[in-house]
């Protein structure tokens, strides 16, 4: 293959993700006349205004739904990330009681799903419908971040923890003083993974929360984007109203820039085999 | 370390394990008001609309496979070219930034990727738009139930290929290149050297994905397919998932649908262990092996 077709196969790739995002930018900023000029969906403005910025976050439905979301996401990264480091550290030091039987269960939920019906049974039996913590608490634990974790453990030179408690330094000491500094690159990805996760929830939240001043911002996008409900002053914090096809853009991009934020600080660790030696072991 | 395994022990017990216990409901007749542990037992009576053919199950049923299959076809073939390319590149520089775009759709949820869908290809899309300006008619593609399927397909490959490339990079990258000099000076053209080098080196890799995906097989898209289905009806959209979703969350029928995604569970299992073995025949690792530590 010649060096162009390359060039411009690759071109076409990277412009397939880039100028949708592009397009979506610029009709978030759009006047109705540009909207209106090109169609609806605007590659390049004449004028930019920010009306639809400004009618969306001065309130309405949106501020709240990205705070639903924030805490979500704070408090799930959060928990998940204690959990799941404890338990895959514990599990990676083998000997201590009941470490195999815990192992087999980790393993096994790899492979054995629970189903949409029993889950909900199992929320709702235990009262959280209605509550973030039945989005939440479901998510903690994920098998799969678990055995990359232990498997990230399982490298470490055994020498090092050895060392550590030759000069006294208790389980506790190890693991914050000499483990957790090295697991910084795996630990940025996995809690990037989940963060993701509790950000972009979307079932489960349809699923058990009824009530929509609960909604997060992927509800949100799904009844005044996807599903075209319009927008009206209710759902804004401005009196007169910017145009839908502006205001669905910009609760587009409010959604998609807090994953572009945390994107670039990790993604140089997927590669690092971080990821993939950790699957292969 | 008892402490240390204790919260997140707890919660896999509670979320994970309990639900798959929970999985009773399929041999109970559930009625809410008396909960799952006082509802009466129902033997297989659940089970009856798998066996009996029920007329929309098999629709479901059909629709899955057939977007399992599409998938496998595309998500496998396109990803491996996609890395082969990106291989082949020079500059370290270019490929971090080619691999830098490529991978973001991945961490976008579905809500966003089909918002970004039906925006570009609906009808007052940009695609329709130039079709329009330039006097070529108008292609309906969003909400269109005939090409659903290849959309679906289409969204899938857009949120996916290139962190499905991940996986084959890495492959690529630990291929022997004195491999491919010894090959060369023996006389193989590039054609010869794909099939006898590279597709050899990335085996194990597509195999290891293939297993991974047949135990998913049953499950295509559920949020995505979910998200669409208003808008080009059940006939060409309903999947497994979404069928149990519908008719044991939204109608109520709580025992069937939690019978059909036992059955279906169970099947994942036994296409992955089943895939597994066969894997192991052919001298491939496979997924796991039996674990010597």
């Amino acid at each position: 293959m010649t060096k162009a077709l390359k060039g411009a196969l690759l071109t076409l790739c990277c412009a397939l993700v880039v100028v949708p995002f592009l397009g979506i930018v610029a009709t978030s900023v759009s006047t109705r006349e540009d909207i209106v000029r090109n169609g609806g969906f605007v590659l390049i403005p004449r004028e930019i205004t920010f009306a639809a910025y400004r009618a969306l976050l001065t309130g309405g439905v949106v501020p709240r739904a990205v705070g639903v979301s924030v805490f979500i996401t704070l408090v799930g990264t959060a928990l998940s990330l204690v959990a799941t480091t404890l338990l895959a550290y514990g599990l990676s030091r083998p000997g201590s009681f009941g470490h195999r039987p815990v192992l087999m269960l980790v393993v096994a939920a790899l492979l054995f799903t629970p189903g949409i019906i029993p889950g909900y049974l199992t929320v709702s039996e235990l009262g959280l419908l209605d509550t973030y913590w039945a989005v939440i608490l479901p998510a903690v634990v994920n098998a799969f971040n678990v055995v990359i974790l232990r498997a990230f453990f399982m490298e470490l030179p055994s020498e090092l923890l050895e060392s550590a408690r030759i000069d006294g330094a208790s389980d506790g000491q190890t693991f914050v003083r000499i483990v957790l500094p090295l697991s910084k690159a795996v630990l940025s990805v996995i809690g990037l993974f989940y963060a993701v996760g509790y950000w972009n929830a979307f079932f489960s939240a349809l699923l058990y929360l009824n009530d929509s001043a609960k909604w997060p911002v992927q509800l949100v996008l799904r009844t005044y984007v996807v599903n075209q409900t319009q927008l009206g002053v209710d759902q804004v914090g401005t009196a007169n109203l910017p145009p839908q096809e502006a205001l669905q853009m910009a609760i587009l991009v409010v959604s998609i820039v807090p994953i572009l934020l945390i994107y670039p600080f990790v993604q140089r660790h997927f590669t690092k085999g971080v990821l993939v030696g950790a699957v292969k072991g | 370390m008892i402490f240390a395994i204790l919260p997140g022990l707890l919660l896999l017990l509670t979320f994970h394990y309990l639900p798959l216990l929970g999985n009773v409901i399929a041999f109970k007749d559930f009625q809410p008001y008396l909960g799952l542990v006082d509802s009466p037992w129902s033997g297989l009576t659940n089970f009856r609309v798998l066996v009996e053919g029920d007329p929309y199950f098999l629709n479901a049923l059909q629709n899955t496979v057939v977007i399992m299959l599409l998938q496998i076809l595309v998500v496998f073939t396109v990803p491996i070219a996609l890395a082969l390319l990106l291989d082949s590149l020079i500059s370290e520089r270019l490929k971090r930034v080619v691999q830098t775009v490529l991978y973001l759709p991945h961490f976008l949820s579905w809500v966003i990727v089909i918002a970004i869908f039906n925006e570009l290809l609906g009808g007052s899309g940009p695609l329709n738009s130039f079709l329009r300006r330039h006097d070529l008619g108008t292609i309906d593609i969003v909400g269109n139930a005939a090409v659903f399927k290849e959309l679906v397909t289409g969204q899938v490959l857009w949120k996916e290929a290139g962190w499905a490339m991940i996986l084959f990079l890495a492959a690529l990258s630990r291929i022997d290149p004195h491999l491919y000099e010894a090959s060369s000076v023996d006389g193989a053209g590039k054609a010869r050297q794909l099939w006898h080098i590279t597709l050899p080196g990335l085996r194990s890799v597509i195999v290891l994905l293939l297993i991974l995906r047949l135990g998913d097989a049953l499950t295509v898209g559920f949020e995505q397919i979910l998200l669409q289905q208003q808008a080009v009806g059940l006939g060409t959209s309903e999947v497994l998932d979404t069928y149990v979703y519908n008719n044991g969350v939204v109608a109520g029928d709580w025992g069937v649908g939690a019978a059909i995604g036992l059955v279906k569970g169970l099947i994942g299992v036994v296409l992955v262990l089943g895939a597994n073995k066969v894997a192991h025949l052919f001298g491939e690792p496979g997924l796991y092996q039996k674990d010597p530590r």
